[in-house]
């Protein structure tokens, strides 16, 4: 009998039979509440979009510019070995290093390039470029005096203006000449070398035979005076080369580091102090670490500024559609469908604030290193990612309110006004 | 809570009480089973809320509304006419009694039970019409399919044959804020009837009309009426009340019959 009564509703399912909701329903009827509301969704959405843009954006950047550091290192840096006496062995540093070191470390494998380089100590002697005497402004200046031998000029990459660079010849002859660094050929007055110029140095004549358009290690040879290393033995009784500059072949640093103190001083090779370049893996490491910690918390408060605007713009919309979700209850809705129903909408709004943040932070990269040119690294993780993230947000986000809506009487919720 | 047993049963109810003879003739004409429960059926339903001192918002109402009745509950506010529509409507339990709707125990159901029977058992129309102001006057109908899972393909073609019903078929396609009153309660009269049901609850619905539109609302009750619909109605005003087939007055939470 009960059975029987209990067939007679509606269709074929029972009157009691629990209300359901399909997912079409579901995603209609949480659409249809955000679409409700147009402006005020695209407001709140602007949130999670600039939170998740932001982050895509600072992820993308901080990886461009670590590669960019990286690439930097890996021309530069990570090719270099810099070997000079320990300053505990200066007293005994007579011969510390060796004349013949280019010799001897251009020997190993992996080396591209290696030269000797000391500053010359020439006292109280200033360099002139003229014998004229002008009253108005000085025309004899202290400059660094270095001695080279004529690999460095390939260690230290220099590039050549005019002229020629110092060789093995100038060296065994002790040829007074000389390479002006491109600071101390305008200091000088010197630009061009066709008319044979010469400066002193002190009161010794060089010739200038070459001019330096710029070097891309040891700095200071930009300003300094470059005589050749036998002329320097002659007449400033040189009596060892200062440091020795390497140059290696990329991703031999470490092998030729090792090898070197040995190929130098086979007899004392602890009295050497080699300067090689960290690991590159490390250095990359480190630098993107450091940057993409920084623009994470930048990235991570943007995005919380957005969830806090969700959620605060789902609760309002809680609070002003109660008596819709007294209706709803009233038409059959379970405390899950109404809370279901909030969720969706908050979620959604986060999924669509990642996916429009996503795009946008992919522009402002490509934006930005376009204007920098820079090649533009993204990882593909980051732009895919952020509706996932977007929509976690929106989910966390719409809990509460969600909630907050289930918890709602139908009878209380009829109770307010519309 | 009454178990089952304590209820009397309805037969019973109906044979001992006048005024509801003729709503249990009517019934047993219309019915073309040999027996068919009420649709209502309250026996000593109370409502008591717990606060200090305790309110008895309901005491010992005993209800039976058949199928194709119109009852019309009146008095005074603050009487317990709204509780009493709150219960009918499951939406609000109740402290003592037994509620049968359809023969169906319902403090025995659970919530979602309860919920599944607002959705195919009863329509609701409110004094507020409570529509949906940025949906067109379709979807306001078809939101109440939302919640029973009715198949898609035939929600718009029931949407527009309950317009038709309620004479408002012409007005689709019209958001409700470009209708009046009287058309917007028709819509939500029309929601009420989209799912066919059991049973018609209705909250003051000529509360926020005038008098014309409240006539031409009254012929569309009576119409349905007449096509079996049943109709429990509260309200305050005279003539509505004269409509209904029975009126029942409430006071302090007492129910009598009126006739």
């Amino acid at each position: 009998m009960r059975l029987w009564r209990r067939t007679r509703g509606t269709g074929d399912r029972p009157l009691q039979a629990p209300s359901g909701m399909t997912v079409r329903d579901l995603v209609n009827e949480a659409l249809g509440g955000l679409f409700a509301r147009p402006g005020r969704t695209v407001l709140t959405v602007i949130g999670t979009v600039v939170g998740l843009a932001a982050l895509v954006a600072t992820l993308g950047l901080s990886r461009t510019a670590g590669h960019r550091i990286v690439g930097r290192f890996d021309e530069l840096a990570a090719t270099e070995i810099v070997v000079t006496p320990k300053p505990s062995a200066a007293s005994v540093a007579v011969d510390a290093l060796p004349w013949d070191a280019p010799e001897r470390v251009g020997r190993l494998n992996g080396v591209a390039a290696v030269g000797n380089l000391s500053t010359l100590n020439v006292g109280s002697r200033l360099v002139a470029g003229s014998a004229l005497n002008d009253p108005q402004s000085p025309t004899a200046f202290k400059l660094t005096v270095s001695a080279a031998s004529p690999g460095l000029f390939g260690a230290v990459r220099a590039d050549l203006r005019t002229g020629a660079l110092l060789n093995e010849a100038h060296s065994q002859r002790a040829d007074r000449v000389a390479v002006l660094g491109p600071n101390a050929a305008s200091r000088l007055g010197i630009t061009r070398i066709d008319h044979l110029p010469a400066i002193s140095i002190g009161d010794d004549i060089y010739l200038v035979i070459g001019i330096l358009d710029g070097v891309a290690r040891q700095p200071d040879l930009l300003g300094a005076v470059i005589i050749p290393e036998g002329t320097a033995q002659r007449y400033y009784r040189l009596q060892n080369p200062a440091i020795v500059v390497v140059e290696t072949e990329i991703g031999a640093t470490s092998l030729v580091a090792r090898q070197l103190p040995l190929a130098l001083r086979p007899d004392n090779p602890r009295s050497l102090k080699v300067v090689s370049p960290p690991d590159p893996r490390r250095v990359r490491d480190a630098v993107q670490n450091d940057l993409d910690l920084l623009f994470l918390i930048l990235g991570g408060v943007s995005l919380l500024v957005g969830a806090i605007g969700i959620a605060n713009v789902t609760l309002v919309s809680v609070i002003e559609r109660t008596g819709e979700i007294g209706l709803r209850r009233a038409l059959g809705a379970s405390r899950r469908h109404v809370g279901q129903q909030f969720l969706l909408e908050s979620t959604t709004m986060g999924f669509v604030g990642g996916i429009v943040g996503a795009s946008v932070g992919t522009v402002v990269v490509v934006v930005v290193s376009a204007y920098q040119n820079w090649t533009p690294v993204l990882d593909p993780f980051a732009p895919l990612l952020a509706p996932v993230v977007g929509g976690l947000t929106g989910l966390v986000s719409g809990t509460y309110p969600a909630i907050r809506a289930t918890r709602l009487a139908p009878v209380e919720a009829l109770r307010s006004g519309t | 809570m009454v178990s089952p047993a304590d209820v009397v049963p309805a037969d019973d109810t109906v044979g001992d009480d006048t005024p509801t003879d003729a709503a249990a003739i009517r019934f047993d004409e219309l019915s073309t089973v040999p027996f068919v429960p009420a649709v209502v059926e309250l026996a000593a339903i109370g409502k008591r809320y717990d606060s200090v001192p305790p309110v008895h918002a309901l005491v010992d109402v005993d209800l039976v509304v058949g199928s194709g009745d119109w009852v019309a509950v009146v008095g005074p506010s603050g009487s317990g006419k709204s509780t009493l529509l709150n219960i009918l409507g499951c939406l609000d339990g109740y402290t003592s009694g037994s509620y049968r709707f359809d023969g169906i125990e319902v403090a025995d159901l659970t919530d979602k039970e309860r919920a599944g029977l607002r959705s195919r058992g009863i329509g609701f129309v409110f004094q507020s019409f409570r529509l949906l102001a940025h949906r067109t006057v379709t979807e306001n109908v078809m939101l109440a399919d939302v919640y029973r899972k009715a198949p898609w393909g035939s929600r718009r073609q029931r949407a527009a044959d309950a317009l038709e019903k309620v004479g408002l078929g012409h007005r689709a396609d019209f958001v409700p804020t470009q209708l009046s009153g009287g058309e917007q309660q028709r819509v939500a009269i029309a929601r009420a009837l989209m799912g066919s049901p059991r049973l018609l609850l209705c909250d003051e619905p000529t509360g926020n009309l005038d008098s014309t539109t409240t006539a031409t609302l009254l012929a569309l009750f009576a119409e349905l009426n007449q096509q079996g619909m049943t109709m429990v109605m509260i309200t305050h005003e005279r003539d509505v009340a004269e409509r209904a087939l029975r009126q029942v007055r409430i006071v302090d939470g007492r129910l009598t019959e009126v006739w």
